[in-house]
Order: C-alpha cells, then structure tokens, then sequence
C-alpha cells in the first residue's frame, strides 16, 4: 500500500484534547507508519482510547493538527476502519451486517454478497451467515465486527482492546485474524491491556500515561528494558514476578 | 347487537378503522423520519424543535379540532377544499393529533440507540441519512409499538372527530362520537355496543404488539 496515495504516513502534531475543560491528552507528536504493527499501551485513564479516536477523526482535537499523508475526502469510501472493544452491530442477519457496511462505502449491490460471503470465510463464520448478528456469542460478534472491516480492504485498522471481553480460545482466534490482516498489507494500530497479546501482535510499542506519550519503542527494547520510569513501574505493576 | 352484525354497528366501526388507520399511516410516513433527523442530525433550533415536539405530546384533541375547524371552515384558509364535515377532515385532525407523539417517541428511542451506534456508523463512514434509516431499521419492532399506541390514540379520539366530522349519520359518524351522541340520548345498547367493540379492538392491538416485540427480541437479541 506503499504507493503515492497512501494515507500513511499519520502525523499528530502537537495535539491536545480536553473534554469539560479536564486535559485528557496534552501536546502528542505522532508518526505512525505503514510499516510496523503497533501497539498502545497505558494505564486506565491514561487517554489512549481517546488518542486511537483522535487518529480515526472520531473526536476533533482542541488544538493541534491529526494530518494524513493523503487525507480521506468527504463522501468517498473510508480507507480506514476501527473495532471496539465492543463490537456494535446491527439487528439483521450477520450476511445483512456484512452487505450494510458495503452499502455505505458505495460498493454496487451486486457486488456485495458475494464480498461479505468472502469476509464471513476468511473469519470462519460462513455458517453463520443467516443467522441475527445479535444473537452471537461475544467471540463471533467480534469476528464478525473484525470481517466487517477486513472485507472494506482499509489501509490502516484502528482496534480498542479487541479481546478485553473475550476468553482464552475466542481471544486467540481474534489474534490469529488481526494477524492475517496484517499480512494482507493492513496497517495495525491496536489498544491493549494483555501484555502477552502486545508482544505477539506488535512490532513497537506506543506507551501512554497521564495524558502524555511517556515512550516508543520496539517491543523487545520495551519489555527488557523500558526507557522511562513510568514504563517501568507499569510492567513492574502489570507483571510482578519480574 | 354485535353478534348479529348490526349493519349500523358495521358500519360506524369500518368507517372508524379507516379513518384512524389512514391518519395513522399518513402521520407515520412523516413523524418517523422527522423524530429519526432531530436524534441523529445536527443543525441550528434542533434543542428547540426537540421541546416543542414533546410540548405537543400533551395536545389537547378539541384544540386540535378547533384549529382544523378554522383551517377549514368556509371562511378558513383551506375552506375552498370544501372537506369539512367529511372524513378527509377527520384523517387530518387524527393525524395531527397522533404526529407528535410517533415523532417524539420515535426521536427518543432513535436518541437512545445512537449513543450506542454513533462511533460504529462514523467509523463506516455513514452518513446522517444512512444512519437514520440504519437506526430506524434497528429499532423497527418498538418503532411498531409507538405507532400502535398511536393508533390507539387516534381511534379513541373524540373531541376532534366530533369538531371537525360533525357526527353525520351515516358520513362521519365513528365509533367514539356515536357512543357520546347515543349515551346522550339514551339508547344505552348501541353505546355499549360500540363501547365493547373499541375496548376489544385497543385490547387485541396491545396484545398483538406485546407479543410481536417479545418474538422479535427473541429472534434478533
């Protein structure tokens, strides 16, 4: 997706973003790339759902500037998609939820079941096609939010703890699908609380606390050797027995 | 009276059914996108128009009668229609009577969900109309509730009906205004009669929504 239309590489330069008149994020200078996968990690309260929003253009920062390489246009289809922690999705049939994201990016009728039933074979829901979205354990409701932003083909995907809800089992399966959309040429920017999830599925590391970008780094440097105190006390906090 | 089909009987309780349910449909058609724009757009007198639809809630049914009547009377501004005293006058009456209550209840349960959608249709990009009629879809089975009990607002109506109908035998005579004329004049029967019939009708209604709601929750969570 390196070409010259590219939306990456994402610039924030010197936001800040406050809610009531509370500061939630102060003076963040982001560059984030096409090239590596990357983890946010944090603190609660920290702001890194607010930051991931901020880049997704869900919240407009007081001041500062969130610039694309090549920013979407009003009206076109979005090269950029997000899944929450958790996943919102419509009352009509998993195929239905599937053919309404399409809809909306302007895909032609059609086009689109046969596109979604692609989607719901590359998350293993292709059973469940007919079936009411709403009535899916929370793990299927989280493949399929995750196929519905797979099969719009974004260049970057935005995840908000993705498995924060889920156990064990239905948690690997969603790795292993962020996992092959990023090696289908997907940008991933992923929120994570699972220090063990952060080191599978990240290349470098985005730390956050109080407000701040504390520290970015490889994964590796982060956890064998985390620049910052702050980082420090935190996987000292998240992992005791180190 | 009623098991032998009085054909009077029959007759007033069709012309109910159509009158209410023509209303109905027409205030639906117009309140449901209306309630749907004020939860999910944004533009300059939404708070406003927002106070003045619930306002309007408590709209008293002569009030809307009388206003029709002078719409419409001879003299009115809509008087070369010359459709007061006829059944289209009573469409209008009802169905001003029921807009406010389908738009401010449908605002208000759209209002609700879009907290709970708004992140999930920006991210996908849609846009203010796609949203609204995404919601609307989603919320179809309280949707048919809140027109129901419209209906039932409608269809047990008398102050306007009586205003702007006239209570013609035989032209605009409805089930609620003949139980006024016939228990004014005595003839208890006929009043009971249409009285059991109404009661029946909002009863099953009710029911049927009841139960429609509670398979559709079943079904689609």
């Amino acid at each position: 997706m390196a070409n010259g239309s590219s939306l990456l590489p994402l610039t924030l330069e010197r936001v800040s973003f406050a809610a009531r008149g509370h500061a939630i994020l102060r003076d963040i200078d982001l560059t984030i790339r096409a090239d590596a996968r990357t983890a946010i990690l944090g603190p609660n309260g920290a702001g890194k759902s607010v930051l991931l929003r901020l880049c997704h253009g869900l919240l407009s920062p007081t001041s500062g500037r969130v610039r694309w390489a090549n920013p979407e246009r009003p009206y076109q289809p979005r090269r950029q998609a997000m899944v929450f922690q958790r996943p919102v999705l419509l009352r009509r049939s998993v195929l239905g939820n599937l053919t309404f994201a399409l809809a909306v990016a302007g895909v032609r009728r059609a086009d689109r079941a046969p596109r979604a039933r692609d989607g719901l074979a590359r998350v293993g829901l292709q059973a469940l096609a007919f079936r009411p979205a709403r009535v899916l354990s929370g793990g299927e409701q989280q493949r399929l939010a995750l196929a519905r932003a797979w099969m719009l083909k974004p260049e970057i995907l935005f995840l908000d703890e993705p498995t924060a809800n889920l156990d064990p089992s239905a948690t690997r399966e969603i790795e292993s699908i962020i996992q092959s959309i990023h090696d289908s040429g997907t940008k991933i920017v992923m929120i994570t609380h699972n220090l063990g999830q952060a080191q599978r599925l990240a290349d470098e590391i985005v730390f956050v606390d109080r407000g701040r970008i504390a520290e970015r780094s490889s994964v590796e440097q982060f956890f064998r050797n985390p620049a910052t105190a702050e980082a420090a006390a935190f996987l000292q906090g998240e992992l005791p027995w180190r | 009276m009623i098991a032998r089909a009085d054909p009077k009987l029959i007759e007033i309780v069709v012309l109910s059914l159509r009158v209410s349910l023509t209303a109905v449909l027409l205030a639906t058609l117009v309140a449901l996108p209306v309630g749907a724009a004020l939860a999910v757009a944004s533009f300059p007198g939404r708070q406003a128009l927002i106070v003045v639809l619930n306002a309007l809630l408590g709209l008293p049914a002569v009030v809307v009668g009388l206003a029709i009547y002078l719409l419409l009377s001879r003299a009115g501004p809509l008087g070369s229609l010359g459709i007061l005293f006829t059944p289209a006058a009573m469409v209008i009456a009802q169905a001003v009577l029921v807009f406010p209550l389908i738009g401010a209840l449908a605002r208000q349960s759209v209002a609700d969900a879009w907290l709970e959608y708004r992140e999930q249709l920006q991210s996908l990009g849609a846009s203010a109309l796609e949203s609204a009629l995404a919601l609307l879809h989603d919320l179809r089975f309280s949707l048919v509730t809140i027109v129901l009990a419209a209906f039932g607002r409608a269809i047990a109506e008398v102050g306007a009906v009586m205003i702007v109908g006239g209570n013609i035998d035989g032209v605009t005579r409805v089930m609620t205004t003949a139980i006024a004329l016939e228990t004014s004049k005595g003839d208890l029967p006929l009043a009971l009669g249409l009285g059991l019939v109404l009661l029946a009708l909002v009863l099953a209604l009710n029911v049927g929504a009841h139960f429609l709601k509670e398979g559709a929750q079943r079904r689609h969570g």
